[in-house]
């Protein structure tokens, strides 16, 4: 990677600039007329090059996965671009689309999502669930449909026979792996994975990440991966980007997120973590140091 | 929770949520038996010239008011009922009916009687049940009768007449069920999937049309429906009438469902795949509730029979020569008929047993319709 944050060399696939978006706070009464505003996301600045893996990272409510959905344009952003290039070289504004040009793009811009049993509705079989991008699309139907089902199942580690089961006959992994079976069977070129393994334990948490590593390879995948723990984000992400209340306070290659923190808070987080060397002191003072920072500002 | 089946490695996961509901209903058997006695009601209303000894403008003026007659069976006769013999009290002119010895009717299945057209299709003159030998004739010369449960003041013979006022007071339901349904889940769905503005304005819109006083209203829609209308015109306005009051509890199931559901990450899965609003809607939020809404619809079916009863007693409704359990119960209307011919009533048992039925069924669906709830 070149310069700390900078712009990755080639064209980016996603570039995002300015982006923000402030939520309303509804005062009481009767009329409710809104006087503050949340901002939730504030002149966010980010690019992904293809085939890169970016991390966002911060702790909770600091604004990560509002990004990524505007990002995605899951909820409108306030304001800003979001420009992704598509593979026939055309670059658009995601922010701007009307939902009818969005259709087409949403091909390529696929979500992970983090609650594995939410994200799959319950009432539809593996096959619906995991076919629907391309029936949606119109990609494939009848025979073909069902081989591509089957197949992208095998490549996420899991039966054929599992298509005609319900989701609640899987577990938490199982159903982690339909949800990423749903996300690349379009081949997208950019996936989002909001939080994609929080809600595992360790092993399958290694097990999925070491997944979507064989399909970045295999699918040349880029992804923007949103995370709170920061050990997954150490060994998966090409570079790291640290939100606080809704602004990117650092932006870096990993190693050096890692070894030579530049942001105060960056510092704070890290120190944060706890390490498996007993001789390395953890930092009980986050709260303290957090109050002191915000002091400061 | 593991059931049999479900622990079984082959089939496990296999059974669609339907199945499912299907299994819990099965175990409560109450909803079961209404279901099946439900089954009964609608078939006997479907196939009414068959089922209904006579025809629906029979009668017989000299037997006004013939109580009940039971069936019996004896070897000599088979299966009969005593002959009547009409009786005037001498001094309170009360007509009463005394049991004939003689010659008993003689009765049958699968009787000739009088010819019918079924559905417009086919001619036939078979009835189910009835007397046997029609032919057959009292001294003063008129055919011989039977009335199962009794005659109405022009020797109308009330069972019959209740099975051909099933067909009017049992489809009265479905059919308001129907423009419920539409009219619920349409303008329920828009309110809790658009929202906001929208979604206030509906929400006050069903608050107001819940805080209308109803018997008025139907007053005041019975007295703009026109006298000449047809009996099928009529029927249509009545059941317009019912459901443009009952669709509102529909509409707040479906919206707050919606409410809850959009917010569930495979609404938003779906929407960055692409999906069109209608397929939201129909294909993963609808289905996430169509149990609920099956639920509500049949707890339902019962105050819309119950309305028509009782638009149709207040002689707001239907009038004859239509034939409705309410229209029969407009012979009621005086204590003295009910203390002195009590069979009158047995409408009222009809509506009873019927709203019964509909709300155990509701009962069974409601504990079914969760599959994955345990017990």
């Amino acid at each position: 990677m070149n310069e700390p944050g900078a712009i990755p060399a080639a064209a980016p696939l996603l570039s995002v600039r300015g982006l923000c978006k402030h939520f309303p706070v509804l005062s009481r009464g009767f009329r409710r007329p809104s006087s503050e505003w949340v901002k939730a996301v504030d002149n966010v600045n980010f690019d992904i090059a293809q085939g890169e893996t970016l991390g966002l990272v911060g702790e909770s409510g600091c604004g990560k996965t509002t990004t990524a959905r505007c990002a995605l344009r899951a909820i409108d952003p306030t304001a800003g671009e979001v420009f992704f290039r598509l593979p026939d070289g055309r670059v658009v504004d995601l922010a701007r689309l009307s939902a009818g040009e969005l259709k087409p793009v949403r091909r390529h811009v696929q979500m992970i999502f983090q609650d594995p049993v939410s994200s799959l509705n319950p009432r539809m079989t593996v096959r619906d669930i995991v076919g629907e991008p391309l029936v949606i699309h119109g990609l494939a139907r009848g025979d073909e449909l069902e081989t591509r089902v089957a197949e992208v199942l095998a490549r996420v580690g899991l039966k054929p026979e599992h298509r005609t089961r319900y989701p609640h006959a899987f577990s938490g992994g199982q159903r982690q792996r339909i949800g990423i079976a749903r996300a690349i069977i379009m081949r997208p070129s950019l996936i989002v994975c909001d939080e994609a393994t929080s809600a595992l334990d360790v092993s399958v948490q290694a097990q999925v990440l070491d997944l979507l590593k064989e399909l970045q390879r295999e699918f040349r995948l880029t992804y923007l991966f949103v995370a709170h723990n920061l050990d997954v984000v150490r060994n998966f992400c090409d570079r790291v980007a640290v939100m606080r209340k809704g602004r990117i306070v650092e932006l870096a290659p990993t190693p050096q997120i890692f070894a030579a923190p530049q942001h105060a808070y960056t510092r704070i987080l890290l120190s944060a973590v706890p390490s498996p060397d007993p001789d390395v002191k953890m930092n009980f003072n986050v709260g303290e140091e957090l109050a002191k920072l915000d002091a400061a500002e | 929770m593991a059931t049999p089946a479900s622990t079984n490695d082959g089939s496990a996961g296999t059974l669609s949520p339907w199945a499912l509901i299907g299994r819990r209903f099965a175990h409560h058997r109450l909803a079961v038996a209404s279901l099946y006695l439900l089954a009964v009601l609608y078939a006997l209303a479907l196939g009414a010239e068959f089922f209904a000894p006579y025809p629906r403008q029979w009668r017989d003026l000299t037997r006004a008011y013939c109580p009940p007659q039971l069936p019996q069976f004896s070897l000599r006769h088979g299966l009969h009922v005593p002959a009547m013999r009409a009786f005037v009290d001498p001094l309170t002119f009360k007509k009463s009916y005394i049991e004939d010895e003689g010659a008993p009717v003689k009765l049958g299945f699968f009787v000739k009687g009088a010819p019918y057209v079924f559905w417009g299709l086919l001619t036939w003159d078979r009835h189910f049940f009835g007397v046997k030998n029609t032919a057959a004739q009292r001294p003063d010369g008129r055919p011989v009768t039977f009335y199962f449960l009794g005659a109405d003041k022009y020797g109308e013979d009330i069972f019959s007449r209740l099975i051909y006022g099933s067909r009017i007071s049992l489809s009265v339901g479905l059919v308001s069920i129907a423009v419920t349904f539409l009219l619920g889940v349409t303008i329920g769905g828009i309110s809790g999937y658009v929202g906001g503005a929208t979604d206030t304005f509906i929400q006050r819109g069903i608050e107001v049309i819940n805080a209308f006083p109803q018997i008025p209203l139907w007053l005041a829609f019975g007295a703009v429906l026109p006298a000449d209308w047809s009996p099928l015109s009529t029927y249509f306005a009545i059941t317009l009438v019912l459901s443009l009051l009952g669709w509102t509890g529909l509409a707040r199931v479906v919206r707050g469902k919606i409410l809850s559901l959009r917010e569930e990450d495979y609404a938003t899965a779906a929407r960055l795949l692409g999906a069109s609003h209608t397929r939201i809607l129909f294909r993963h939020l609808l289905p996430g509730f169509a149990s609920h809404i099956i639920v509500v619809l049949t707890m339902s079916v019962p105050a819309m029979i119950l309305g028509e009863t009782s638009l149709s007693f207040l002689q707001l409704g239907l009038r004859p020569p239509i034939v409705s359990w309410g229209v029969m119960l407009q012979d009621c209307l005086s204590i003295q008929t009910v203390e002195n011919y009590p069979w009158l009533l047995m409408p009222v048992v009809m509506i009873v047993l019927t709203v019964l039925c509909f709300n155990f069924l509701g009962d069974g669906l409601r504990d079914a319709a969760d599959p994955y709830s345990t017990r």
